[in-house]
């Protein structure tokens, strides 16, 4: 599938909603109309301008809406972009002037989404099942220096008590439960690298770091369990195959790797093994994605590359 | 993005620069006493960097390049490497100044891909700037004005966060993106493909602070590490020996940034099928009506205002440097430049507007020349020309 302009070099430009049973069909069309969206709705002539630029489609119970945010606000649209429904300019106001402002994190939470902030504040949006009564229902504040990633898990049967992880520029990782009012479960901290991608699944949270190195943690005390030298470069993006507990990481080395998680019967331990590797010849990886919620495919998305990659496993 | 990338984009552009016009120069290197009039000696040569490296760290300069402002379009950056570029006798003309620009940005934009860190593009400045003063050995006041800039850089960069540079580097790659100029020096080291695009190795040493990739360690609840497997990685690293110095003087350990170009291996472009690419874009580039072309008027004539430009005294002439082998090719390379990249004239606001012309008149006031170049239009008229070219 070709682009007329390569992804910009952010780190999860590629995104896919598992929308229905014609995920496939929707797939195309959708990564299809994002590009031909980009090139429409940003003032054309400042380049600059467009590429703080991160989306994202927000799967909540009763609608899917596409968010996107730059360096002048957030915008939300109907899932095919045809029509804008919620637009909030960002707060300057304390930004010294050598500070770059953006939003950047984006991620569903039951009928909320939450995008992060250049300051390390997180916006906590309520939106109605229809309409555009959106309302910003809450600003948490745990993180001093810019988000990076935030990433949600659909709450499990009635009692979850760690559905949100945002991460920010120092590694650090905070887990929060969802609700009229958030509130914070742990904090996980940094050790000196950004943390640009971040994963929930199952209680484990999954965090892709500067160094290369990918880490996972029990997301209720934020112990680390598992601790990967999975890459030589920047981690941009990982991605998590639900159904079958595989996570897979993406870095600007050119690599991508696919992880099998577990946790052990007896202990209870996250356990981790290594499935596939595979290199993307001079190319550095911006975004990576699973195509499918059983992880046979993934896709993924390079610096000065105007296609989106596939590979499927026979 | 970030609004502190452009001292470093400008500086390393600046240092390739160089690098480029000193091998030229040396290529052409007539010994003193059998040089004819019009051709090139080695105190020519000193003569023209000292003067374009002056330029390029003038202090006023600087302090406007320092302030923190987003990156403007390639076409006024452009502009002001071809000031900075006759800031001498030197003259180029346009197919050797387009090659000229092609070269360096091809080498930054490889240096940059290629940084192991984001922090390591510092290093790729330190090293421009380690080598400038080694051209300009001779002259104190202007080696001072390099350690001046060299402090700033310190002082404005060494605390930032990986955070931060990994936005810098993110702006950096953004404005580069899609370049895919052909640069023989790389096609001949292999590290550039016929395709127009870098080789990215997975072999060598890793970045300072990541391990190499191989290792999956497993902890219990309590923190102990109960298992150690390792994983077929792909790539063929090894550690890293040690950390590039940030100090005004060190091993910088890092080779990116360093001079490539040497008397035996010359510079030399080759446009293709795969500049197309930029050609393209250029064009998308120039065809919308840029509403932001004040703001660039604005910073280019604030810019250039801090320029300051040594006019040759005395009745010399301007000497020519062609960037090609022979002056047939640069007659053809002029010829065969696609059409879009012919600068159109574009109608610009500015004009109207009261106090931005009187500004720019006093700008251009400032540096109006008595004695002619070799080419017939005065430094004036080539100012205003380049103006109406963005």
């Amino acid at each position: 599938m070709k682009l007329s302009l390569s992804p910009f070099l952010l780190p999860s430009t590629l995104y896919t909603a598992n929308i229905s049973s014609k995920a496939q069909a929707a797939q195309q069309h959708t990564v299809k109309s994002v590009a031909r969206f980009l090139s429409l709705s940003v003032p054309a002539p400042r380049a600059c301008s467009a590429q703080s630029m991160r989306v994202h489609w927000c799967v909540l119970p009763f609608r899917v809406l596409l968010v996107l945010t730059s360096h002048r606000g957030i915008q939300m649209f109907e899932s095919d972009g045809s029509i804008m429904v919620y637009w909030h300019a960002l707060d300057t106001g304390d930004a010294p002037p050598v500070q770059a402002v953006f939003a950047r994190g984006i991620a569903a939470s039951g009928h909320f989404i939450c995008v992060g902030t250049w300051s390390g504040r997180v916006l906590v949006f309520d939106i109605p099942a229809k309409g555009p009564n959106i309302m910003l229902s809450e600003e948490l504040a745990g993180h001093q220096t810019s988000i990076t990633d935030i990433a949600t898990e659909p709450v499990q049967g009635g009692d979850c008590m760690a559905d949100v992880v945002t991460a920010d520029d120092s590694g650090l990782l905070c887990v929060w439960r969802s609700g009229p009012e958030f509130t914070l479960v742990t904090r996980i901290p940094g050790f000196g690298v950004p943390c640009p991608s971040v994963k929930l699944w199952q209680g484990i949270v999954a965090a892709g770091y500067g160094n290369g190195q990918v880490r996972l943690y029990e997301a209720m005390k934020g112990t680390l369990h598992v601790q990967i030298s999975a890459h030589a470069r920047t981690i941009c993006a990982l991605d998590l195959a639900p159904e079958v507990g595989k996570l897979l990481s993406a870095a600007e080395d050119t690599f991508v790797h696919i992880w099998k998680l577990s946790r052990s019967p007896e202990s209870g331990s996250i356990e981790v093994e290594h499935c596939h590797g595979e290199c993307v010849s001079n190319t550095q990886l911006c975004g990576a994605r699973f195509c499918d919620p059983s992880g046979s495919s993934f896709a993924v998305t390079g610096y000065d590359l105007a296609e989106i990659l596939r590979f499927s496993s026979v | 993005m970030s609004v502190r990338t452009l001292p470093l984009l400008f500086l390393n552009l600046g240092g390739e620069m160089l690098y480029i016009l000193d091998q030229r120069l040396r290529a052409q290197n007539i010994p003193g006493d059998k040089a004819r009039k019009d051709e090139w000696t080695e105190v020519d040569r000193k003569r023209v960097l000292n003067d374009i490296v002056s330029t390029m760290f003038n202090r006023k300069f600087m302090e406007e390049l320092f302030k923190p402002q987003e990156l403007y379009s390639k076409k006024a950056l452009r502009t002001v490497y071809d000031r900075l570029a006759h800031a001498s006798i030197m003259r180029l003309n346009q197919a050797s100044m387009d090659k000229l620009y092609d070269l360096m940005t091809m080498a930054f934009k490889y240096q940059v891909l290629l940084c192991p860190r984001p922090k390591d593009v510092l290093l790729v400045t330190f090293n421009h700037l380690d080598a400038i003063k080694g051209l300009i050995q001779d002259s104190p006041t202007i080696l001072h004005q390099v350690d001046e800039t060299f402090r700033q850089l310190m002082e404005v960069y060494c605390g930032l966060s990986a955070g931060e540079f990994q936005l810098i580097r993110q702006t950096l790659l953004i404005f580069f993106q899609d370049l895919h100029i052909r640069v023989s020096i790389f096609l001949k080291d292999k590290v550039q493909n016929s395709n127009g695009r870098f080789v990215l190795p997975v072999s060598g040493p890793v970045p300072w602070g990541t391990e190499v990739p191989g290792l999956i360690r497993m902890f219990n609840h309590k923190g102990e590490e109960v298992k150690k497997i390792k994983f077929k990685h792909g790539g063929n690293y090894v550690t890293a020996t040690k950390e590039g110095s940030f100090e005004l003087y060190g091993d910088r350990v890092l080779k990116l940034g360093t001079n490539m170009y040497s008397l035996n291996r010359p510079v030399d472009t080759q446009t293709s099928g795969a500049s197309k690419n930029s050609t393209s874009r250029a064009q998308q580039e120039n065809i919308a009506p840029n509403p932001l072309a004040k703001e660039e008027l604005n910073f280019l004539a604030r810019l250039m205002g801090g320029m300051e430009i040594k006019n040759p005294s005395g009745p010399e002439p301007g000497f020519r440097l062609n960037l090609f082998t022979t002056d047939e090719e640069e007659e053809q390379a002029a010829l065969t430049k696609p059409e879009e990249l012919d600068n159109k004239v574009i109608n610009i606001q500015a004009m109207q507007d009261q106090q931005r012309s009187e500004e720019l008149a006093r700008i251009l006031g400032e540096l109006e020349v008595t004695d002619q170049p070799r080419w017939s239009t005065s430094k004036g008229d080539d100012l205003l020309a380049m103006m109406d070219e963005l």
